[in-house]
């Protein structure tokens, strides 16, 4: 059982290691899902937003990392 | 459906850089078990692993059928920003001297003497524990490479050109491997997890923006602008945290 749980454990941490990067990556996530159903007309909205999302959260995760 | 050179390149490439970083985890993991007690527990143990693994890949292959299209693109997209972006955070760290790097001849050593310690107190347990040891690392990393595969191949019938990818890079490192017995430290393996994460990154939006439904300009070849994209801010935020130490390092 206690392998199993460590099993899940490192399964999980594949996806998360840092709690709030991954919350942010959801965050960018869901932020351009809404953008994605309001701006439909402009479907590339939701592509900019994920596009530029991602990219500040990386860069942002990693400057606040060493701050 | 028709492959591409420049959709069949990312993928395999991805599949071959990721699968080649895991498989040299693993390898240093069944190494250390095999230092210690022998080829038979490192070896059952292994075979053990890898058996799961395909039995994992024939019981939910199928399904992957099943769930739309659309679904499993944002799914998978997901969580490939998810893994991608990780790997390529924790490879920036590396990078500018703010983590240490990993270093597989530290971890063989360890694991060699996390086992001997555990000998002292369980021998008659030791060839189970050790195989059990070579069992979870073939298992875990091996369900890292299914997943790019699928990830990177899934939904654009990609998934044979990205498995013999992954194959060819197993099938490498245990051949020099086990052809020199000792871990593979001279892989750079930062350098490959940052170019795997710049990549995985890169397929993780174009994914879930394809499961959103952007019509991304150029299609495929979108995912090469993203990576590029990605190089850029990842090369930008080494410079920018870069520690002192490292500066000072020739």
């Amino acid at each position: 059982m206690k392998t199993l749980i460590n099993i899940f454990r490192e399964l999980a941490g594949l996806f998360i290691d840092d709690g709030l990067f991954a919350l942010a990556i959801g965050v960018v996530v869901v932020l351009a899902a809404i953008v994605a159903a309001i701006a439909s007309a402009v479907p590339i909205a939701a592509g900019v937003v994920l596009l530029v999302g991602c990219l500040g959260v990386l860069f942002g995760n990693v400057t606040w990392e060493t701050v | 459906m028709i492959m591409t050179w420049t959709s069949v390149a990312p993928a395999v490439s991805a599949a071959f850089l990721s699968s080649l970083v895991e498989a040299v985890e693993a390898l240093t993991i069944v190494l250390s078990v095999a230092t210690v007690r022998g080829w038979r527990p490192a070896g059952l143990g292994a075979l053990a692993g890898l058996a799961s693994l395909a039995l994992i890949v024939l019981a939910l292959g199928p399904l992957l059928d099943r769930v739309p299209l659309h679904a499993l693109q944002l799914i998978i997209g997901v969580l490939l920003l998810l893994f991608g972006m990780r790997w390529l955070r924790k490879a920036i760290l590396r990078a500018a001297g703010v983590v240490p790097l990993h270093d597989e001849a530290l971890a063989f050593a360890t694991g060699t003497a996390a086992l001997r310690e555990q000998a002292r107190h369980h021998n008659t347990r030791l060839d189970w524990l050790a195989g059990l040891a070579a069992y979870k690392a073939m298992l875990l990393e091996g369900l890292e490479v299914v997943f790019v595969v699928i990830a990177v191949g899934a939904g654009r019938g990609l998934l044979v050109p990205a498995s013999i990818g992954a194959l060819a890079a197993c099938a490498l490192v245990a051949a020099v491997g086990f052809a020199v017995r000792r871990p593979l430290a001279r892989v750079p393996e930062n350098t490959l997890k940052f170019t795997v994460g710049v990549m995985l990154s890169a397929f993780g939006v174009f994914w879930t923006g394809e499961g959103l439904g952007v019509p991304w300009p150029g299609e495929d070849l979108a995912i090469l602008g993203f990576a590029a994209l990605f190089l850029i801010a990842a090369l930008a935020a080494v410079r920018l945290v870069r520690s002192p130490a490292v500066e000072a390092a020739p």
